[in-house]
């Protein structure tokens, strides 16, 4: 049974702490930590941004996709490195996440491919990202926007 | 009796010896075999190629001898693996401090038709001062990644732009210009500053 309950006290105790700590809105099963995204140049490249999504409820959770005003197409995307070293990147699909289990989103690996640019990515501010799941559930999350060269939440 | 038996492993063991360096050999240079994954660059002297480096100097293969080089392929719309490997190099250069000044870095692009001399400028601008932004015509950048044994792939994406596929590892060579090792893409930290360490330790011996 996944409860769809607002967490705003919550958040706001988090929000106190800083950005290492989860970062929760939305249905209560499903908490994003660690969320953070590198600042663009101008508007006509894609962006991307980081986190991890844990399942915290009983039930499974299937990630379908991401809205964001940021951008207009918004998508989760992996990038695989193959035998010979190359990287390619593509569409990742939906994500299921087992309960109890989280996935992460990071460099390398899955991303939250912002194709489309709105406006640019300006370090320091933040921009709102929706998680979308297949049964209709929405987590939005408040993503930091670091400098170019961040290489992980903290710096 | 036990002299025999010790004569007996001898022997075992340099049948093994000889049978391992056999299968090595085999592996690596096997006559008419496949190539093997992830070829070896070619040394740098025996690369031909004119690049533009992001202040607008004319560069080559030969701007790199004479000190150890360490040297990838991206492009500056790469929105995720190309920002993670500068950003990785310069916690790599912060980590080997001084001893970075004396090494070329130079980050190739892939993409030479948006990649513009003042675009590497602004872009390189972002991560450690030693990074220098290489481009150049299409044919040029075809035959860098021919001497390095390296690929790269443009990509049509749902978004109407395009995303380029390339060779994600970083590249050292020696000062004489001769191809060392690489450090892969997920390569942890620790095995990758030792690994610069080891290139620019060969240059000290060589300078001696
Ligand atoms: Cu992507």
């Amino acid at each position: 049974m996944k409860k769809y309950i607002l967490t705003s006290t919550l958040a706001a105790l988090f929000a106190l702490g800083g950005l290492s700590v989860p970062a929760l809105a939305g249905p209560e099963d499903v908490v994003v930590e660690n969320a953070w995204s590198r600042a663009s140049i101008g508007m006509n490249r894609p962006g991307a941004a980081y986190m991890t999504i844990r399942n915290t409820g009983d039930e499974p959770v299937t990630l379908i996709g991401l809205a964001t005003p940021l951008a207009m197409m918004p998508e989760i995307h992996e990038t695989k490195t193959n035998a010979e070293g190359v990287s390619s990147m593509s569409p990742a699909g939906e994500i299921a996440i087992a309960p109890g289990e989280s996935v992460a989103l990071k460099p390398g690996g899955l991303h939250a491919m912002l194709m489309r640019l709105q406006e640019p990515m300006r370090e320091g501010d933040t921009f709102p990202l929706t998680l979308l799941f297949d049964d209709g559930g929405e987590v939005t999350v408040e993503v930091p926007i670091l400098g170019i060269a961040a290489r992980g939440p903290e710096d | 009796m036990r002299r025999r038996a010790i004569l007996g492993y001898g022997a075992a063991g340099v049948g093994a010896v000889a049978l391992m360096l056999f299968v090595g050999w085999w592996q690596v240079d096997r006559p008419g075999g496949p190539e093997p994954v992830g070829q070896r660059p070619v040394a740098l002297t025996e690369m031909d190629f004119r690049l533009t480096d992001h202040e607008g100097n004319a560069v080559g293969p030969e701007t790199l001898i004479g000190r150890p080089t360490m040297a990838f392929f991206g492009f500056t719309y790469c929105p995720d693996v190309c920002p993670t490997t500068l950003s990785d190099i310069s916690g790599w250069l912060d980590d080997l401090g001084d001893e970075a000044d004396e090494m070329n870095v130079v980050f190739i692009t892939v993409d030479p038709e948006r990649d513009t001399v003042e675009t590497m400028a602004e872009y390189v601008g972002y991560f450690h001062p030693a990074i220098r932004g290489w481009t150049g015509p299409e044919k040029q950048i075809a035959r860098v990644a021919d001497g390095f044994r390296a690929t790269y792939e443009r990509v049509p994406t749902e978004s109407g732009d395009y995303t380029m596929n390339h060779t994600a590892s970083v590249f050292l060579f020696a000062a004489s210009g001769r191809f060392v090792t690489m450090i892969d893409y997920h390569e942890p930290r620790e095995f990758a500053v030792p690994k610069i360490g080891r290139v620019l330790e060969e240059q000290m011996e060589g300078a001696t």
